[in-house]
């Protein structure tokens, strides 16, 4: 082990541009991942937040009865989506609305008649606040017959699960595109570093090492490359990161999981590279 | 210990290198094969290594058959197998020492073992004051004598000589010859594929195969074949 440990850092020294390029690659495409791991990182803490607000309103007919309403009310909370309801009735609404709209309390003051309808404010249980979840109880809502609209804000959530779904996908096809390149660069790279050693790997043959020890060394160098890669990755993403707080984005950092997931990756590109690459190299020297 | 039976080898590009041969080398002999270059020699020592696979017939060696041994079994036999080249293959950054502890270390020996062992094949050779040179600062004959230690590592059963003085002047050659000879002494088998007829008559008395055109022509041991 400690012959292929060294014979490994050998070939560092020995090809350092080569090896330092395909280092670079990976750390560029841990780096793309990277950075749209922090976007979809945080875009997905902003939905938690507003979902966990999401309401689904339910506005009432002027002849809905109290009865009618209470027995509603009683059947919603029975839902197993629902985390609570609540009854605001056409005064509620009104006294709300001269709150929050400071600037128009005037025209409210001066109504003859109180335009609001009542409503049922529905909030949903945490888990239950996808896309889905709320389309399905807003419909349900609908077949109420005292029921006038039913309000749950359905475009801008679509979009910011549409945003999250993006974000992935452009991480996952980036980054794998240049995890590609990557490994074709580790392969050159260990190419290179197997034809430098073709007079010991035919010794090696010669006096009989296994097959496997001969290929020890190349596989570390490839494993130590992708490891590399993946700590300037992070290095980079976190650069980026400092470099955004105190802007106008309420940023956070990547969780720890993401973070070994990330080197984890690394090591397993400059692995799987130097896998394949021994195995075809070391054939072509007899 | 090892017997060829029935062999031939074809390469696609080349045709038949050897055809029907049939030999035994026992345990402990020394044994010339000869023949002039491109009779099939090193073809013969390459099928016994089992770098090369016969396209007919069987090579057995040590209780490995080339009809069915396995790669992992391949590294285990050549520990058996010393293999001198005639030029040398000497690793040109290490020094002699180096080169014959490599040798051991890639079978994975322990150092301390990989240094006491060392010594004694340098000091067998009669090159222990030379340790610490590198190949390009030593002799013909010494490259080889540092070739030769390193096939010895592993105390092999037998020793292939591929040419191992086609490079040597006259008194290295003597001076190979005798190591080879010594190491035959101590009960290690020898096949010792040259050119040289006239190292080969010096030495009547030991048996000679010689091979012409890829097939056996004269075996000692069984008179004509």
């Amino acid at each position: 082990m400690m012959y292929a440990l060294r014979e490994a850092l050998t070939a560092f020294r020995r090809a350092p541009v080569l090896t330092g390029l395909s280092a670079a690659m990976i750390a560029l495409s841990l780096f793309v991942v990277g950075l749209f791991g922090l976007v979809a990182h945080n875009v997905r803490e902003v939905i938690q937040r507003v979902e966990s607000r999401v309401q689904v309103v339910a506005y009432l007919r002027d002849d809905a009865n109290s009865a009618e309403v209470n027995e509603a009310q009683r059947q919603i909370g029975t839902y197993e989506e629902v985390a609570g309801v609540r009854y605001v009735s056409r005064e509620e609404a009104l006294a709300i609305a001269k709150q929050e709209l400071d600037e128009l309390s005037g025209i409210f003051g001066n109504l003859e008649s109180n335009p609001l309808p009542a409503s049922i404010e529905v909030s949903l249980k945490s888990g239950q606040t996808g896309a889905d979840a709320v389309r399905g109880v807003a419909d349900r809502l609908r077949n109420f017959r005292f029921v006038e609209d039913v309000r749950y804000g359905d475009d801008w959530i679509e979009k910011i699960f549409v945003l999250r779904r993006v974000a992935a996908m452009a991480s996952l096809t980036l980054g794998a595109g240049f995890a590609a390149v990557a490994a074709l660069i580790i392969g050159a790279a260990i190419r290179m570093a197997v034809f430098a050693r073709r007079d010991e790997i035919t010794i090696m043959r010669l006096v009989g090492a296994t097959d496997a020890f001969v290929r020890r060394p190349f596989i570390i160098e490839g494993l130590i490359t992708g490891l590399i890669g993946a700590v300037l990755a992070v290095l980079a993403t976190w650069l980026v990161f400092r470099s955004l707080i105190g802007s106008p984005f309420e940023i956070q950092w990547l969780p720890a999981s993401w973070l070994y997931a990330g080197v984890a990756a690394g090591a397993l590109v400059g692995l799987l590279a130097s896998m394949v690459a021994v195995r075809r190299h070391l054939r072509e020297i007899v | 210990m090892i017997r060829l039976s029935k062999v031939s080898k074809q390469y696609p590009r080349h045709g038949a290198a050897i055809s029907d041969i049939n030999f035994e080398l026992r345990k402990g002999e020394f044994c010339f094969l000869t023949g002039h270059s491109g009779a099939g020699k090193s073809t013969i020592l390459k099928l016994i290594h089992m770098a090369e696979r016969p396209t007919e017939g069987e090579v057995r060696v040590s209780g490995y058959s080339s009809s069915n041994i396995k790669p992992a079994e391949v590294s285990m036999l050549r520990r058996k197998i010393g293999y001198v080249f005639q030029d040398f293959r000497l690793l040109q950054q290490r020094t002699a020492a180096e080169n014959i502890a490599f040798a051991l270390e890639v079978t994975g020996a322990r150092p301390a073992v990989i240094r006491t062992k060392v010594g004694k094949l340098l000091s067998n050779v009669g090159l222990a004051s030379k340790s610490e040179k590198l190949p390009s600062e030593l002799s013909g004959g010494e490259q080889q004598r540092i070739a030769v230690a390193r096939a010895l590592v592993n105390d092999p059963l037998v020793v292939l000589a591929d040419e191992p003085t086609g490079n040597l002047d006259e008194r290295a050659t003597q001076g190979i010859f005798e190591l080879f000879r010594s190491i035959n002494a101590t009960g290690t088998a020898v096949l010792f594929a040259t050119h040289d007829l006239e190292l080969v008559r010096r030495h009547a008395g030991l048996r000679v195969i010689e091979l012409d055109h890829g097939n056996i022509v004269y075996d000692s041991a069984g008179a004509i074949v």
